[in-house]
């Protein structure tokens, strides 16, 4: 339902989006990933026709966004919370886009309702919370019941329930056939929420796959091995073109599966105590891939190289 | 039309045109009170006198017009107001046109209260006879429109709620006062500044009108001139520009 080919934005010198194409399928929740200055923000610009691509394309169902009628019916954003008058109440916020696209009044109220803050709706928008902010920009996103959806963050400022909300309320709206983008730092969150991933790092495209694909190609798939015999394991497993790390007590092998390395000990009669294999995290894979495309790097760097090999 | 609503919607759901609405009223009726009292008996016969606090409610009005667009770009609601509408000349065109319009009301309200108010005053021969004070009356409202419409233009090119503002100030009420100090083509260059030639169509002053290059319609036409070429200069680059 998205489509981007070639997209590429330059701000003078900076070339924050690089040759970057990717697609977003409806009927799922589809995440963009990627550190900080990657360049999601600037590319969900350009797909909603905010800022002019300096070349390539994004098509929402084959057009370009100037060209929908009425977009607020097709597609919904939410970019920035903050993008609301302090001084106008949230129904006056919500009920100008919906005169802008046509959309009856009557459907403000039901998108109030539904993302609960009806009973705020005349207060005026300056004086929210950071949670009800953002429950007014999911408000505006649903206003013209949309094909595509895009979500800037939206978890940002929830609440555990609220963040509990709107995962199980994406992945009804992706039930429904609809397309939903949603671009998040949280990689706990993403793991739970997205079934495919868009991952980018100093504006390029560094993977696009299914989450459970992204998982297990990059993080380090490895087996944790105890044994009373570990120098002769470690022999053994060695021969057998496997990388053997020393871990507390134990080997940490990889290269070879856990069915492997229980038949070469079984072969050489070595006992073991302990054969587990342990999958990655989301965070560590992310860490992993995007580790070279971080742009704007803390002083974290070494803590950051521990959380990567914390299951080890 | 929609979108016309939709500015509406906009322009009264948050509190500074009402406050510049009623501020520029005051300052406009209070300064004909001022004039009306202070001018001794018999002597106030033109009733250009009358509308003398124009400038300064044309003023308040700028602000308002110049607010009603950087307000938008500080707030991040103009990129949602792209969203909604991608035209973005239409959706602009419309504010233009909603805030020129309530300009108009604002400034003829202003300026038959004022006359209103000095009449009442001063029951001396400020009846509107000629068409000459009829205009000097009822065009104040067209001057306002005006004005805000290259306010707007103004707000659009600066996007800066604090820079616009200033520009527009400082511009409207001094500089091209300061320009006739220029030697020798200080004088020329006056007479084709807009702001001073919206005055010479509304009164008639500055040079006699024997010598003035613009008839009092001409002075029309030239300021809405300006006011046209400007708006569309700030549309070609609101639309080239992100958002």
């Amino acid at each position: 339902m998205i489509e981007a080919v070639g997209l590429t934005k330059r701000y003078g010198k900076t070339l924050a989006v690089n040759d970057l194409s990717f697609s977003v399928a409806a009927g799922e929740v589809t995440g963009f990933l990627g550190p900080n200055g990657a360049g999601k923000s600037t590319t969900m610009r350009m797909i909603l026709g905010l800022d002019n691509p300096t070349s390539g394309q994004v098509r929402i169902g084959g057009k370009l966004y100037r060209e929908l009628k009425e977009p607020l019916r097709t597609v919904g954003a939410l970019l920035d919370a903050k993008w609301v008058h302090p001084n106008r109440s949230a129904r006056a916020h919500l009920r100008w886009m919906a005169k802008s696209n046509k959309i009856a009044e009557s459907r403000v109220d039901e998108v109030l309702e539904t993302v609960g803050l009806t009973s705020v709706a005349g207060k005026r928008a300056g004086g929210f919370s950071l949670g009800m902010s953002q429950r007014l920009g999911i408000a505006a996103a649903l206003l013209g019941d949309p094909e595509v959806l895009l979500f800037d963050e939206p978890v940002n400022g929830l609440d555990p329930e609220g963040i509990l909300w709107i995962r199980k309320f994406m992945h009804r709206l992706a039930e429904e056939g609809r397309t939903v983008f949603v671009s998040s730092h949280l990689l706990s969150e993403m793991a739970l929420t997205a079934s495919h991933l868009v991952v980018i790092g100093k504006g390029r495209l560094i993977s696009q796959s299914s989450t459970e694909d992204f998982v297990s190609r990059a993080a380090e798939n490895t087996v944790k091995v105890r044994s009373p015999q570990l120098p002769a394991l470690r022999a053994a497993l060695t021969q057998a073109s496997a990388q053997v790390t020393d871990a507390d007590r134990a080997l940490v092998v990889s290269g070879l599966d856990s069915e492997k390395i229980g038949e070469i000990a079984a072969a050489n009669q070595i006992v073991l105590h302990e054969l587990s294999p342990q999958t990655g995290s989301l965070e560590q894979a992310f860490m992993q891939i995007t580790g070279d495309s971080v742009e704007y790097h803390t002083g974290l760097e070494t803590e950051a190289a521990e959380v990567v090999t914390a299951a080890q | 039309m929609t979108l016309l609503a939709v500015e509406r919607i906009k322009l009264f759901t948050t509190r500074s045109p009402w406050w510049c609405a009623l501020a520029a009223l005051a300052v406009v009726i209070g300064f004909a009170a001022i004039v009306s009292g202070a001018a001794p008996a018999g002597e106030l016969t033109d009733v250009s006198l009358t509308q003398f606090g124009y400038g300064f409610g044309m003023a308040v009005i700028m602000v308002l017009a110049a607010l009603s667009v950087t307000t938008e770009y500080r707030f991040g609601t103009i990129r949602t107001t792209f969203q909604a509408v991608p035209n973005r000349t239409a959706a602009l065109l419309a504010k233009t046109g909603v805030v020129a319009t309530l300009s108009l009301v604002i400034g003829e309200v202003a300026a038959f209260g004022a006359w209103g108010l000095a009449s009442v005053m001063r029951p001396e021969d400020l009846a509107l006879n000629t068409t000459a004070e009829w205009v000097g009356v009822a065009g104040v409202g067209v001057v306002f429109a005006l004005a805000s419409v290259i306010a707007i233009a103004v707000g659009i090119l600066i996007r800066h709620s604090a820079g616009a503002i200033s520009l527009v100030l400082i511009y409207a009420l001094a500089v091209e006062n300061l320009i006739q100090l220029i030697p020798k083509i200080g004088k020329d260059i006056y007479d084709w500044m807009p702001f001073h030639v919206a005055d010479r169509f509304l009164t008639g002053s500055g040079r006699a009108a024997a010598e003035a290059p613009l008839s009092q319609a001409g002075s029309l036409a030239y300021f809405a001139g300006f006011a046209l070429v400007l708006l569309v200069i700030s549309l070609v680059v609101a639309n080239k520009r992100d958002a």
